[in-house]
């Protein structure tokens, strides 16, 4: 290991290629420290956002008007707001104002740390894209298939979740796709409010280091990659679900 | 096709050569324009920040005026923060940099730093009363906030083992140090005496430490320019603003917290005019 970590070190002094991460220990570990903290918060945004597109999905079609007008209220405020000016909203606005508890040694502390509300705002802003894309893969299920579940017994809930719902879920996911992916490139916004993600930590270095061009290579090519592992989860994740003559 | 080929050769070969003539002489480039860009603080109080008709004021300001002044050209302002401002200067969006930039050997890889320096200032946190704070050391695994790209980030870290949340700017960080998102907020000494001087609602808060790693700061110029007819110039006007007291002068006017490194500075070059 030792003998890898100081051949990036002759890298740099032989040809000028400054890639700090490697054999600098204390880069090496914000980086990764920065790379672990970015699949952590896009994993977290991921799930949440899929639970927040399809509870969202199911409160829309409800009987009941109040649920669907609120569903939409809520799709409107994340769909038609920056995420970026939302994290600052929730960080700075709503983080000022919520009651402080006192933290391990003693000091007054907000509730809700930096890497919460990013989560929380990220998550909020790609599940109202969720909800939408549900929507349009309920509505690409016949009729006539939710209407043969009722007719065999089936509650609204349980034909939602055992008929509806498996059918949607092809029809949607090459734009759900399409979402996470963006999600996961969204999850450099939490910068802005110093949550220790892979563009904040590359910030930190490159100020350190002056290795900008190095850093900015060094980033493209880590999202790259991540955004490959997700494209390619999900597309095994569509074959899986694969039924003949029926989506990809 | 050919002649898509040969247009955008041409386009490549102009920008080839404009970049080329644009590295020519700084000087003539701006007397030429007929104004200098000079990229400043716009939220470092009293160096370079906004007063509240938006203006960019400041002791630094007044510098960039004075520069200004000397060449007989117009003044732009371009806010800039410790994180973009070398690069600003390298790819020619500013000519000069007055940003309370620390002068090290790392930084001057990048940049000329202008000697003489202009003002020398050190690295403290400002944190509230209650945190009872004593020792440098008290902070190791603290919630610490700070400036994206500041010079002392590395050496607190790697001293103190502090957990840093830095932000992009002054008023992050501030809003996050009072609405307790940490416990302290590490900057340059003379932000912080001068901000516990405004009183108010930083009565509860304190400068609980000894200053520590003092720097220099420094004017960058571009390389080429660390010889040219322009980096001569500015050099000549920092030292005379040393001289004759005008440095002094401004710190009074800004109400910074008289500096020895600025009345040793004058001591130094009078004697040495005389």
């Amino acid at each position: 290991m030792e003998a890898i970590w100081s051949w990036f070190e002759w890298l740099y002094e032989a040809h000028g290629v400054n890639l700090s991460i490697f054999y600098d220990s204390l880069d090496r570990d914000r980086f990764f420290f920065g790379l672990l903290t970015t699949i952590r918060l896009s994993l977290i945004c991921i799930v949440a956002s899929v639970v927040i597109g399809v509870v969202g999905a199911w409160l829309q079609t409800s009987r009941f008007k109040w649920t669907s007008r609120l569903v939409q209220g809520y799709i409107q405020f994340f769909r038609n707001t920056p995420p970026l000016v939302q994290l600052y909203f929730f960080f700075f606005a709503i983080g000022g104002v919520l009651p402080k508890v006192p933290d391990a040694s003693g000091h007054m502390v907000p509730p809700i740390g930096n890497f919460t509300w990013a989560a929380i705002s990220l998550s909020f802003f790609a599940g109202a894209f969720n909800v939408e894309i549900f929507r349009a893969g309920i509505e690409a299920v016949p009729k006539s298939t939710s209407e043969a579940a009722e007719a065999l017994g089936y509650t609204r809930l349980q034909s939602y979740i055992y008929i509806i719902l498996p059918l949607a879920f092809r029809v949607c996911l090459p734009s759900l796709n399409n979402n996470l992916v963006n999600l996961v490139k969204t999850t450099t916004l939490a910068y802005v409010i110093a949550v220790p993600e892979l563009l904040y930590v590359s910030s930190q270095i490159w100020s350190d280091q002056f290795n900008v061009r190095e850093m900015m290579n060094v980033l493209l090519f880590t999202y790259v990659g991540l955004v490959a592992v997700l494209v390619f989860m999900m597309h095994r994740w569509e074959k899986t679900l694969k039924i003949p003559g029926y989506g990809r | 096709m050919s002649k898509w080929f040969a247009t955008i050769c041409t386009v490549f070969l102009c920008l080839v050569a404009g970049a080329g003539a644009s590295l020519a002489d700084t000087y003539e480039a701006i007397k030429k324009r007929g104004k200098i860009v000079v990229g400043v603080k716009a939220d470092y109080r009293p160096w370079g920040y906004r007063d509240p008709s938006g203006e960019l004021v400041g002791l630094e300001i007044d510098m960039a005026k004075d520069l200004a002044d000397t060449l007989a050209v117009d003044l732009e302002l371009v806010p800039v923060v410790g994180s973009n401002r070398m690069e600003f200067l390298n790819q020619e969006k500013i000519d000069i940099i007055i940003a309370t930039m620390g002068d090290n050997m790392k930084r001057r890889k990048v940049v000329t730093m202008i000697e003489p320096n202009y003002y020398a200032g050190g690295t403290n946190i400002i944190a509230s009363k209650a945190a009872g704070f004593e020792n440098w050391t008290d902070l190791k695994n603290q919630k610490i906030c700070g400036i994206q790209g500041a010079y002392y980030n590395r050496r607190v870290l790697q001293l103190y083992k502090i957990d840093l949340v830095a932000f992009k700017g002054v008023p992050e960080a501030v809003n996050a140090l009072q609405q307790g998102s940490c416990v302290g907020f590490v900057y340059d000494n003379t932000w912080i005496e001068k901000t516990l001087a405004e009183g108010g609602e930083w009565e509860a808060y304190e400068m609980p430490f000894e200053t520590e790693d003092p720097s220099v700061w420094a004017i960058g110029v571009r390389h080429e320019d660390a010889d040219s007819p322009f980096g001569l110039m500015v050099k000549g006007k920092v030292a005379d603003w040393h001289r004759t007291g005008w440095l002094l002068e401004h710190e009074q006017k800004w109400g910074i917290k008289r500096s020895p490194f600025l009345v040793e500075m004058n001591e130094a070059l009078k004697t040495r005019a005389k």
